[in-house]
């Protein structure tokens, strides 16, 4: 065991090395919240890469808690953000309560997936965006490769928002892509209050694929108005979250 | 109608405008009615009736004198606008036409019935009774304008027989000699006529007739001079040989955007508008459209716009000659970079905008901004992309759902009036037990926008179902009161 615990880092740069990667150590975009930070290859978020993220359940349908945690993640970022959709159905002033402000989006609404992923393309080359998101459907490998070497040209954060028209077509989110990462935000219940009403929402987090890591679920709290993801009371009090524990409510 | 509408739009020289009114001019030694009004026409006024006969008809008609020259500038100065506006190649089609290519123009507006809808808007606006059609030649839109469309008609490619067959001869734009005569040899329409023997025809009146039939069929080529006011900005390329390649057209592309670009320095603008114009050997033109978010004459990028344009270009046999113009140029004066060293310039977007713009089209990228309105779907604004930061968001009291749906669409519940959310509600299908939920925030109707919000009322719930998804919804009216709407509930969006 330790010879290959010895070997691992060697082997991880070499194909890293093959992957074209080493030449530039990535920038990364920590979630602010240990315990998931932590399971993730450097800390964080890679930038310059293509991410996927989609809904579990009912959310493969709708989008809407997958919408809440890009945007999140793109309200973290300085800079316009470019979203393409098929069909108009963002409510902005739900995305400004995740943290992303009308002024910081450019919306393209553009009809079919494939003029999405082109208008995801051409905003990923420009370099000047945070990140562009798209909600698309279908994503083949070529597609999403395209997107990875754009994203990777010019260091701006891609977002696959993987949504589909009917539950059954979300079989498709196991079909290989070249993302760097890959996201299901499924709804939990939310905390009881002690007074009647709806308490933060709260999502079940699964990392189903990253490149050079490993998968991870983790129950955490939705975006607040920042964008920042927060730790469940009653998980930071556990002994084993304890230790990363401090900055949960960043 | 142009004669009368184009004296209507010059303000105030028609005092009343419920007053019939005519223009008269002369044919001959005749003063006839050339133009009448809507008004003047359902008194039985008609064009080529004597003034004379139409004063005696009508006691206090207004006679104006008739002014063909001023017309057919006006015209012009209208093709014009729908150069700028709609479509590279236009021309004017006297007296009272213009005539409009929309290939490779329509899909910037959204498709061609939008772009009709448009054009005719506009053209309501501003006080000009228009009539619209879309076919697949010339002869045949400008029938189906004057004898079909109320007040638009596309006609579906390949079908101008079919349409044009029910049309009185009167469409095939003949001398009204030769109509007359068609119709005492018994002809009455233009389907008649389509499957007669050419030769008798063409004997007795001339090639005009199977002329005019061939264009309006579409078998017989009737190119559109467009129009090109004077001090355009222009450029324009003839090759020795036909090109066809795309390599080819490219570089042709680069050379006419770096000769346009002196051009434009030279005076001091920027495009807004650029329209390349390819001349097929056979005589047809390919048309590519750009529009620019802001003033341009970076060659490097005007030539990436044209570029990313070049697959629509169909190259046929070849291409003879390739003209760029500057459609819409604006001034475009240097401006200082940011002075300060401390911040950072603002990237500059623009260009990623006008690649955006010309791939989707101007009306699918925008920003949004609020609006002060508590009615959901009226709180959001669509503002251009470069508009300047409006700074503000919504009210954050309330938790507003990321997706909201189209249409409020409705739900089957159980739920205690006046004031309790739903127990459970079944959407699409799905029945859901509420296990948490918050409300109601009520949202009163608009009434100044409509009479029939006077009284409106929407109570907003956000409702939590056992599985932790959560829905927006909402009852119409306030539980209590039937006038305030109609107690049914719906689902208006999902919370993330």
């Amino acid at each position: 065991m330790p010879a290959h615990a010895r070997n691992l880092p060697s082997l991880r740069a070499c194909i890293a090395h093959l992957e074209g990667e080493a030449a530039h150590a990535r920038e990364v975009l920590p979630f602010g919240v240990d315990a998931l930070d932590r399971r993730l290859p450097q800390g964080g978020l890679a930038l310059g890469c293509l991410h996927e993220v989609a809904g579990g359940g009912n959310g493969a349908v709708d989008g809407a808690a997958a919408a809440c945690f890009a945007a999140g993640i793109a309200a973290r970022l300085p800079g316009q953000v470019l979203w393409c959709v098929t069909e108009a159905d963002l409510f902005a002033p739900g995305l400004e309560q995740a943290g992303l402000p009308p002024d910081r989006v450019i919306h393209v609404e553009a009809g079919d997936d494939r003029s999405v992923l082109a208008s995801m393309e051409e905003g990923l080359r420009h370099g000047a965006l945070a990140a562009v998101v798209g909600d698309v459907a279908h994503l083949s490998m070529t597609a999403s490769r395209r997107l990875h070497l754009a994203a990777k040209g010019t260091g701006t954060m891609g977002i696959a928002l993987r949504r589909w028209r009917r539950q059954a077509d979300a079989s498709d989110f196991g079909q290989p892509t070249a993302a760097m990462t890959r996201w299901r935000i499924s709804v939990l219940p939310s905390a009881p209050l002690p007074v009647p009403g709806v308490g933060r929402a709260r999502w079940l987090i699964e990392l189903i694929r990253a490149r050079a890591g490993e998968c991870m679920d983790m129950e955490l709290e939705a975006c607040d108005g920042s964008g920042h993801l927060g730790l469940p009371a009653d998980v930071a009090d556990r002994p084993a979250a304890a230790a990363g524990g401090q900055h949960a409510f960043g | 109608m142009w004669p009368i509408d184009r004296l209507r739009r010059q303000a105030d020289s028609t005092p009343s405008a419920e007053a019939p009114l005519i223009l008269a001019g002369r044919v001959g030694n005749r003063r006839v009615v050339t133009a009448a009004c809507p008004e003047a026409q359902a008194l039985g006024l008609r064009v080529g009736m004597p003034v004379s006969k139409a004063q005696a008809l009508v006691p206090d008609l207004q006679i104006k004198p008739a002014d063909p020259q001023a017309d057919a500038e006006s015209l012009e100065r209208l093709a014009l606008w729908v150069l700028q506006r709609i479509s590279p190649i236009v021309a004017a089609d006297p007296p009272d036409g213009v005539v409009i290519d929309s290939t490779g123009a329509d899909h910037l507006h959204g498709g061609e019935a939008a772009m009709l809808e448009a054009l005719m808007g506009r053209m309501a606006l501003s006080g000009i009774t228009a009539r619209a059609a879309i076919a697949d030649s010339w002869g045949a839109a400008h029938a189906l304008a004057r004898h079909v469309a109320d007040p638009t008609v596309i006609a579906a490619p390949g079908t101008a027989e079919a349409v044009l067959a029910a049309l009185p001869l009167e469409a095939l734009r003949l001398p009204p000699a030769t109509a007359a005569g068609l119709r005492t040899l018994g002809f009455a329409t233009i389907g008649d006529l389509i499957g007669q023997p050419r030769a008798p025809l063409t004997r007795r009146f001339g090639p005009e007739l199977c002329r005019r039939l061939d264009q309006a069929l579409g078998d017989a080529a009737e190119p559109i001079v467009p129009l090109r006011p004077e001090g355009l900005i222009e450029v324009r390329r003839a090759f020795a040989e036909p090109i066809g390649a795309a390599e080819t057209i490219a570089r042709h592309i680069g050379k006419l955007v770096s000769l346009l670009c002196k051009a434009l320095e030279e005076k001091g603008l920027g495009a807004r508008r650029l329209d390349l114009l390819c001349t097929r050997v056979d005589n047809r033109i390919e048309t590519v459209r750009v529009g620019l978010a802001v003033p341009q004459r970076d060659p490097a990028r005007l030539t990436r716009l044209l570029c990313d344009r070049i697959e629509t270009i169909a190259p046929g046999f070849g291409i003879e000659i390739m003209t760029l113009t500057a459609t819409i140029a604006e001034p475009l004066v240097p401006r200082q970079a940011a002075t300060s060293l401390l911040e950072e310039p603002a990237p500059d977007i623009s260009g990623l905008i006008d690649a955006l713009v010309n791939r989707v089209g101007a009306r699918s990228v925008y920003r949004l901004a609020p609006v002060a309105s508590d009615v959901p779907e009226r709180s959001v604004t669509r503002i251009p992309p470069l508009a300047e930061p409006v700074g503000a968001g919504w009210p954050n009291h309330w938790p507003r759902p990321a997706r909201l749906l189209p249409r409020p669409e409705p739900i089957d519940t159980m739920a205690l009036l006046p004031d309790q959310p739903p127990n459970w509600f079944s959407w699409r299908g799905i029945r859901r037990r509420v296990r948490r939920a918050d409300g109601p925030e009520r949202v009163y109707g608009e009434w100044w926008k409509r009479d029939a919000e006077l009284s409106a009322v929407r109570d907003y719930f956000q409702v939590e179902d056992e599985a932790g998804e959560r829905y927006w919804v909402f009852r119409q009216g306030d539980g209590e009161d039937r006038t305030t709407g109609s107690h049914g509930w719906f689902l208006h969006g999902v919370f993330g």
